[in-house]
């Protein structure tokens, strides 16, 4: 599939900042289920910094804005071709050790209701990738999906006791399924396609991918009930939301921020 | 006497080689010349401004550490295996670091349990890929030595990340020559004022490929506030470079500046003396106002230097330390020249059960703890103590590991009654830059309580200057 993606972010403050950094991962992942036709990432009256790939196989890049400005206009557009892996990460390539995700974040620290719902998948299969689905499926359940119900600090612990939650929630809820699992997890960031099927979905996306000893890394979509597909791009990978985000930044000065996000995701010409 | 430490001076009523002169120094110095001297160097150290917070303890944050004026003697021979030992152990923890942070062979290999590696918060993920000019991650490592006879040292702990200190033992020395400059006539001691250079000389020469002429180096502080400041502005004059703190850097176009009167000036290494936690809050802790937002990026697109490399914390873990005679073998293919001291890790179920049926005679500290906090030293504490210890293990196995009671031994000083044993330890401090250098000295430190073991200066230990005879 050819996805199009214009993707804009602008941060606005009420009194002019002095400088702003910022740490840009917004660069499509290189692997088997999607090649870049074109992507641009820039920043508007930006100077583009340092830009390199790191051990987890995410392209970096650098930003800075020279103050006084009222706001800071990070812009992504681009085309990429996408196929269907099953959610397989297939020829992607990373240096970290699987075993670097087993690490517990406060966003993905699991409680007796986490483990529980863990073991119960663990209960139902033995297979590890049977397993990661009955894990999948298990917090599908356990999270509806509605926004709003939670924010950007809510942890998998919270989520699974609110039952509601977003994309970002679901896989707090499954990473730290996982982990109690011994299952290598992670969270990964990037866009959906939302088709027409009236279903909700967020075009700026998240999910999670799990180990597989054998097959490596499979990406699991628990808001979706689904593995990604030629519908998703990927971005990068952390252990949790804050680790992987697409934009980190700061801005020097005494205004206060607010954010205004603008996602498209269109099915391009063949 | 007849006691079972090893003194360093005293064998039976003999004194050792190394110490003869000293012997007549004493004799010759009476207590009312000592006691002036006492307070003579106690002035010295307040007019420099060398003092030294201790953490958690509340009381005067500009407390002076005691200084102790008897100094202790190496000889040639004996500092050369030490010396040889040190090089070579600094030289395989940076080798560890830059396979951990690889492809990780030793793990592969089996010799070291990967999860003590992958699984330590130590381990920096943004580190992984990334090898740092020279394939140096360490680029001073103060590693602590305890002696227990003639010929028996020990490695206690490695310190990789900012080992501090250095300026006690430049200190005491300048006091010393100050004060007995007639010592230093008749005995031939190796100069260790050399230090500062090498220091800024190693710096130099890890500045990143794309650096154009000399480099600029500073030295990063998280302010005055910090217990160590003394020391970062001490060493920042004695190199003659900037010492600055987070918002006087800045990143712009793949590079690190400094703010200066003259508009931005390139920086090509920092020396940091932050952890790694404040950095960059763009890639650690995003609340921290120590750092320089955007310098990771920079650093890991070969922009500027950073020394220690973020993550070099990984094999200073004292559950790590345990395999350091094991990367000695496996990266230099060499045996150690250094012991470690036996450690029982209470991650493994055997080494537990042996911890806890000898509690009260062994040593335990936790893991990721430094300056001599949260450990327990069974000899030396209450059976109620030991109980409360106990528990706190049995909550938390992985988080201790358990040493023998060492028998560290003793150098004179000079206490209240007069001249008394009091038990030491060695920091040297081994810089690995392009060439890896050591000044021959480092600081002794002493536990100025008798009978006491603990010779952190948090926990009330002293300074004393350290001497290597020239042959």
């Amino acid at each position: 599939m050819i996805l199009t993606v214009a993707h804009r972010t602008t941060y606005r403050y009420d009194s002019p900042i002095r400088v702003a950094v910022q740490s840009l991962r917004l660069t499509p992942s290189v692997f088997a289920g999607q090649s870049v036709i074109d992507w641009s990432v820039a920043v508007v009256d930006g100077q583009k910094g340092a830009g390199f790939r790191d051990g987890a196989g995410d392209w970096i890049e650098s930003w800075s804005v020279r103050g006084p400005a009222d706001r800071v206009t990070v812009s992504v557009t681009g085309t990429v071709e996408t196929s269907d892996l099953a959610g397989l990460l297939t020829g992607h390539r990373e240096a970290v050790n699987p075993a670097v995700y087993l690490r517990e974040t406060q966003a993905t620290r699991a409680d007796a209701a986490l483990t529980d719902l863990a073991e119960a998948a663990a209960t139902e299969a033995h297979e590890p990738l049977a397993r990661a689905h009955a894990l999948s499926r298990r917090v599908s359940e356990a999270i509806a999906y509605r926004p709003g119900a939670t924010e950007a600090h809510t942890t998998a612990v919270e989520a699974l006791a609110l039952g509601e939650g977003v994309c970002q929630d679901h896989a707090h809820a499954l990473i730290a399924a996982a982990r109690v699992l011994g299952m290598p997890a992670r969270y990964a960031s990037g866009y959906l396609f939302a088709a027409a099927d009236g279903a909700p979905h967020e075009a700026a996306h998240a999910w999670a991918e799990l180990w597989v000893g054998g097959l490596g890394w499979i990406g699991f979509d628990p808001a979706n009930r689904t593995c990604p597909d030629d519908r998703y791009i990927r971005l990068g990978s952390g252990l949790d939301a804050r680790d992987a985000a697409p934009i980190r930044g700061i801005a020097r000065g005494p205004g206060r921020e607010t954010l205004d996000v603008t996602v498209a995701v269109a099915q391009g010409q063949q | 006497m007849g006691s079972a430490y090893f003194n360093e001076m005293f064998d039976g009523a003999t004194v050792r080689g190394p110490y003869a002169r000293l012997e007549d120094w004493t004799r010759a110095m009476p207590a009312e010349l000592r006691q002036m001297k006492q307070a003579e160097a106690e002035a010295l150290f307040r007019r420099i401004g060398i003092t030294f917070a201790v953490y958690g303890e509340g009381g005067d944050p500009d407390r002076l550490i005691p200084f102790d004026m008897f100094p202790r003697v190496f000889t040639q021979g004996e500092w050369r295996r030490l010396e040889r030992g040190i090089k070579q152990r600094a030289r395989a923890l940076n080798a560890f670091l830059v396979d951990v942070y690889g492809r990780g062979e030793i793990l592969r290999a089996g010799r070291i349990p990967a999860h003590l590696v992958y699984g330590n918060v130590a381990y920096e993920k943004a580190m992984v890929g990334f090898v740092p000019p020279k394939g140096v991650f360490s680029h001073i490592v103060g590693i602590d030595i305890v002696r227990t006879g003639p010929e028996e040292f020990f490695v206690l702990e490695d310190n990789c990340r900012t080992p501090s200190g250095v300026s006690y033992m430049l200190e005491t020395r300048e006091i010393m020559m100050r004060m007995f400059p007639a010592l230093f006539r008749e005995n031939r001691i190796e100069p260790v004022e050399a230090y500062s250079e090498l220091l800024r000389r190693t710096l130099a020469s890890v500045a990143p490929a794309r650096c154009e002429g000399e480099p600029t180096v500073v030295i990063l502080t998280p302010g005055h506030y910090n217990s160590a400041y003394y020391e970062h502005s001490f060493l920042a004059d004695l190199m003659g470079v900037e010492l600055v703190e987070g918002p006087d850097l800045f990143v712009e176009g793949g590079l690190c500046w400094m703010r200066t009167t003259e508009g931005p000036k390139r920086v090509d290494v920092i020396y940091r003396r932050i952890d790694d936690a404040f950095l960059d809050p763009l890639c650690f802790r995003p609340d921290s106002m120590l750092g320089v937002p955007g310098l990771m990026d920079v650093y890991r697109s070969g922009g500027v230097t950073i020394a220690s490399a973020p993550g070099a914390g990984v094999s200073d873990d004292k559950a790590v330390y345990t395999y350091v005679p094991e990367m000695v073998r496996f990266y230099l293919g060499e045996e150690p020249v250094l012991q470690n001291v036996p450690t029982w890790q209470c991650a493994k179920p055997e080494d537990l059960k042996h911890v806890l049926a000898h509690l009260s005679d062994l040593v335990v500290k936790e893991v990721h703890g430094s300056g001599g906090y949260g450990m327990l030293v069974g000899p030396k504490s209450t059976a109620a103590e030991v109980e409360a210890f106990r528990q706190k293990i049995l909550a938390d196995p992985e988080n201790y590991i358990a040493q023998p009671t060492l028998a560290l031994s003793t150098c004179p000083s000079f206490v209240a009654e007069g001249i008394a044993p009091r038990h030491v330890d060695l920091r040297p401090y081994c810089l690995v830059g392009e060439t890896i250098e050591l000044v021959p000295g480092g600081l002794t430190r002493v536990a100025l309580t008798e009978g006491s073991l603990v010779v952190n200066s948090s926990q009330g230990g002293g300074v004393k200057d350290t001497w290597v005879l020239a042959e």
